[in-house]
């Protein structure tokens, strides 16, 4: 009998294994995002240095980790390093540390671009109060930084989930793997599933991303001035 | 090494052909998107805004495998070229007509007015001072969505494309060539975006002349 192919999602607990996948794949872009603010903000602070060589090193950094594509950098993480030291990293991993020296370099650009945002009179009329170094920036430069920074890093966040995607490729069993072992499971009963099945990922990757950059947008319109 | 790189060269000529319509496309697909949104077309006006939220909240990946492989079940095949190509605008018409938005409405209300009060043509307005200023303000968004859009060919190798990646991996399972297949793959890319990245940044220096009226942009 022909149908219509569109209850392939919820045959079984097909609808609640996606979702299982769709959870490997938030769990390791919101690790990634929360070990990389740390390393970010440090990341930030030593690119405002003025030391030359600081500055270069991390430059470099930035300039490799933004040229790259991510795609590459998996590849690089999952099987050069397994390669060139002899460490069997699993894809999730392996996904983690490309994820968080990626999100770190963006994370730092972001956090310098904040910093130097702040004109110096800010600080230079922080002291003229009497405030001390500590003052002024616990006061004054972190409250007005991190307004800039929220919703750039929101924005940042919603480009890891999407990025996370890509983990199908070096192997990590996740939403769209689980998809494809579901279409290969019902090939013969469901022929059309494939078409449900990337149409349902589609529309939860969007499910996901939609209110958090609404939420970047209005943050931004609102903590404007 | 030497012996596999025709083959790099080959997948990244493919690649920036592929690229090259890709961002053709979204370029004019983000032009007709913005224009659509900045004089409020009726109807068409929240079609784009869908069409702009939903290509820019779902990654390039999940569309390729959905244009890919779920639509042939509707009937609809389309060669992994066509497949890719289709994607990549998808994906860029929604990011260009952000950046152009955004350069249309840094163009201050005053500057339409004082082209009114010279009695200009709304048709005249738009050619000679909204578009160029706008043009201008958003060109360094272009060129940042121009080198993201070359980064995200890196996936098409799931749509059956022989890319840059597709032939590392090839090299990596059927020769166990990893380092030098890993490597190759690093400096194609690097000799790909390096000069185009440079580019950009020099060409954005240049133009921030442009920013008339704007004192914020010196």
């Amino acid at each position: 009998m022909q149908d219509l192919g569109i209850q392939i999602l919820f045959e079984g607990n097909n609808f609640v294994r996606l979702l299982g996948g769709l959870w490997i794949t938030v769990k390791t872009a919101l690790t990634a995002v929360v070990i990389s603010l740390v390393l970010g903000i440090l990341m930030g602070t030593l690119m405002t240095l003025k030391n030359p060589v600081v500055r270069i090193l991390t430059r470099l950094y930035l300039e490799f980790v933004r040229i790259m594509p991510q795609m590459v950098l998996l590849f690089l993480a999952y099987f050069g390093l397994a390669r060139a030291f002899h460490i069997n990293l699993s894809g999730q991993l392996s996904a983690l540390i490309v994820f968080v020296v990626w999100d770190t370099a963006e994370m730092g650009d972001l956090v310098r671009g904040a910093l130097i945002s702040i004109p110096k009179h800010q600080y230079d009329s922080g002291r003229a109060l009497g405030l001390d170094n500590l003052q002024v920036y616990r006061y004054i430069i972190i409250p007005q930084t991190v307004r800039r920074l929220i919703p750039l890093a929101i924005n940042l966040t919603t480009r890891m989930i999407k990025t996370t995607s890509l983990l199908v490729l070096i192997g990590v069993v996740e939403v769209l793997k689980v998809g494809q072992q579901i279409i290969e499971a019902n090939r013969y009963t469901a022929p059309s599933g494939a078409l449900w099945i990337y149409g349902t990922i589609f529309f939860l990757y969007f499910i996901m991303c939609y209110p958090i950059s609404h939420l970047a947008g209005r943050i931004e319109k609102r903590w404007q001035n | 090494m030497i012996k596999y790189t025709p083959l790099y060269v080959e997948a990244a000529g493919r690649t920036l052909r592929i690229a090259f319509w890709g961002i053709l496309f979204s370029l004019v697909a983000g032009l007709v998107c913005s224009l659509i949104q900045y004089f409020k077309i009726p109807i068409l006006k929240p079609l784009t805004s869908i069409y702009i939220e939903l290509s820019r909240n779902t990654p390039l990946l999940v569309q390729l495998f959905f244009l890919y492989f779920g639509l042939p079940k509707l009937g609809l095949v389309i060669s992994s070229e066509g497949c890719a190509i289709v994607g990549l605008s998808f994906l860029g018409g929604s990011y260009m007509a952000e950046a152009f938005r955004s350069g249309l409405e840094s163009v201050e209300k005053g500057q339409v007015e004082a082209g009114l009060s010279i009695g200009m043509r709304r048709s005249q307005i738009i050619r000679y001072i909204v578009l160029p200023q706008a043009v201008s303000i958003s060109v360094p968004a272009f060129c940042a969505n121009i080198i993201f859009l070359i980064k995200e060919t890196s996936v098409f190798s799931v749509v059956a494309l022989a890319d840059l990646m597709y032939v590392a991996k090839d090299l990596i399972g059927l020769y166990y060539k990893t380092d030098e297949a890993l490597l190759m793959l690093v400096l194609s890319y690097l000799v790909i975006l390096l000069p185009i990245s440079i580019a950009a940044s020099l060409l954005e220096r240049r133009l921030r002349y442009a920013g008339f009226g704007h004192s914020d942009t010196f």
